[in-house]
């Protein structure tokens, strides 16, 4: 007996996909490495982040707010099918300037993306404008880009929610599987994990950097590479910053969350002072009062990184029934990937609006 | 409730919610509290229960109090410094 669509990868990305397409009627498996995978879920941020996101590449902007609008609907979904707030929050986000080149730089992209994508109420805070909105802030901060649909969330809860409402729909999440191979004809795959054979009409790679490998055995091209971010976590503090930015994020709980990072540093997940010590300066900087907070935790996690940095949807035309899906945020487009992506994939084609996506985007030569 | 084993000399004072206490050398704050009787250290963020030490070395975070105006200090792990003031703390801790 075969499956309606099989997901290759339990993170956020194929969590979305797989219970969405089960919410359709499908028939559905979502096979998961275990803790041996890097799991870029288990590393996420928070953010539900509109304001930056595809400079460049306008259906990329549309898509991610497409996100934005739906993510209201998986979050009340998650609460009503398995009872976990996943603490979705949409009251704005803000990028802090501490110079005035940054406040160009950020004016700059904003105008750019305005003129490319549309306006979605993005604008600059000067000095005052923004502590009238946030207390607290240092004297270094000259200024903020505001967007008003920006967000957060709870990226554990979230992948725990999606597994566990998945079940809900008659889907299988069967963990502990690595993919060793796929024997795959036009809408007909067999995975191979060692001496299980599961079967399919449908089968998504959605699993992070190790799509690279598996991609080419169905035909797709997954040029993902890995780049490092570090988080440093504080114990829980009294809330003073509801508002979604770039670098801090205080949780539902209290804890507040220090990051942005990026590093290019292969397959290393280690955390390095030197990076921390910068995370929590610049931070600092913003939120002087931070200085007497304690850290409790830090961690590093690889994101997912296409060349460019956009999402990668297609069909593959050699085997079509087969889908690459991979991005770089897996939070903001959880929204998308359940309500808009999954349906389509079930409908077998994927509608112009992701044409853009396409891995064929790489193979421009190089002048 | 709790009850020395042995009487070791020496004394410590400090204050706990302005009331003065008196700790054994070695003592953490958790147990020159608990020794002294008190039933609670903090009442929690959420729903303002109280709550007393628990693990003991560090873990479980049911300890925190305020000492000389520091919020969220593990009070099993920090040991009773003479005058130290150590307060309730009252929900989350705020920094701003």
């Amino acid at each position: 007996m075969g499956y309606d669509l099989i997901v290759i990868g339990g993170g956020l990305v194929g969590g979305a996909i797989a219970w969405g397409a089960a919410t359709k009627g499908a028939s559905v498996a979502l096979l998961d490495q275990g803790d041996i995978a890097y799991r870029a879920a288990r590393g996420n941020f928070g953010l539900v982040w509109v304001q930056s996101k595809g400079a460049g590449m306008p259906a990329y902007a549309h898509w991610t707010r497409t996100s934005s609008e739906l993510w209201p609907d998986l979050a009340g979904a998650m609460a009503g099918a398995t009872g976990v707030d996943v603490a979705l929050r949409q009251p704005g986000g803000l990028a802090f300037c501490l110079s005035d080149e940054e406040m160009a730089s950020r004016t700059a992209l904003l105008h750019r993306m305005h003129n490319e994508s549309g306006d979605i109420g993005t604008r600059m805070l000067g000095r005052d404008e923004v502590r009238s909105m946030v207390p607290g802030l240092g004297d270094r901060v000259v200024g903020a880009s505001f967007c008003p649909i920006d967000g957060h969330a709870n990226p554990l809860y979230l992948l725990r929610a999606l597994h566990a409402a998945l079940l809900q729909h008659d889907g299988a999440y069967l963990p502990g599987r690595t993919v060793d191979a796929i024997d795959a004809a036009p809408h007909s795959f067999t995975v191979r994990c060692g001496a299980e054979r599961f079967t399919c009409e449908k089968l998504v790679i959605a699993a992070g950097l190790g799509s690279r490998d598996l991609a080419p055995m169905v035909g797709l091209s997954m040029p993902v590479t890995p780049l490092r971010g570090q988080i440093l976590v504080t114990e829980r503090l009294r809330p003073f910053l509801d508002y979604a930015t770039h670098v801090i994020r205080q949780t539902a709980e209290g804890s507040v969350m220090l990051g942005d990072s990026q590093e290019d540093v292969g397959f290393d997940t280690a955390t390095s002072a030197m990076v921390m010590q910068d995370i929590a300066a610049r931070n600092v900087a913003v939120f002087p009062a931070l200085k007497d907070a304690s850290i409790v935790r830090v961690w590093a996690a690889l994101r997912v990184m296409s060349p460019d940095g956009f999402p990668i949807y297609e069909q593959s035309a050699q085997y079509p029934g087969a889908f690459a899906t991979t991005c770089h945020s897996g939070v903001t487009l959880a929204g998308a990937h359940a309500l808009a992506l999954a349906p389509a994939i079930l409908a077998g084609e994927l509608p112009e609006r992701f044409a853009p996506f396409s891995s064929r985007r790489f193979d421009v030569p190089s002048a | 409730m709790f009850r020395r084993l042995d009487a070791t000399p020496g004394e410590i004072r400090f204050t706990f919610d302005g009331t003065e206490q008196i700790a054994r050398p070695g003592d953490s704050v958790a147990v020159a509290l608990l020794a002294a009787g008190e039933p609670s250290l903090r009442e929690t963020p959420v729903s303002g229960a109280p709550r007393a030490p628990y693990c003991m070395m560090g873990v479980c975070f049911d300890c925190l109090v305020e000492i000389d105006g520091v919020g969220n200090r593990q009070a099993c792990l920090t040991p009773v410094a003479e005058g130290m003031q150590v307060r309730r703390q009252r929900g989350a801790r705020g920094v701003l």
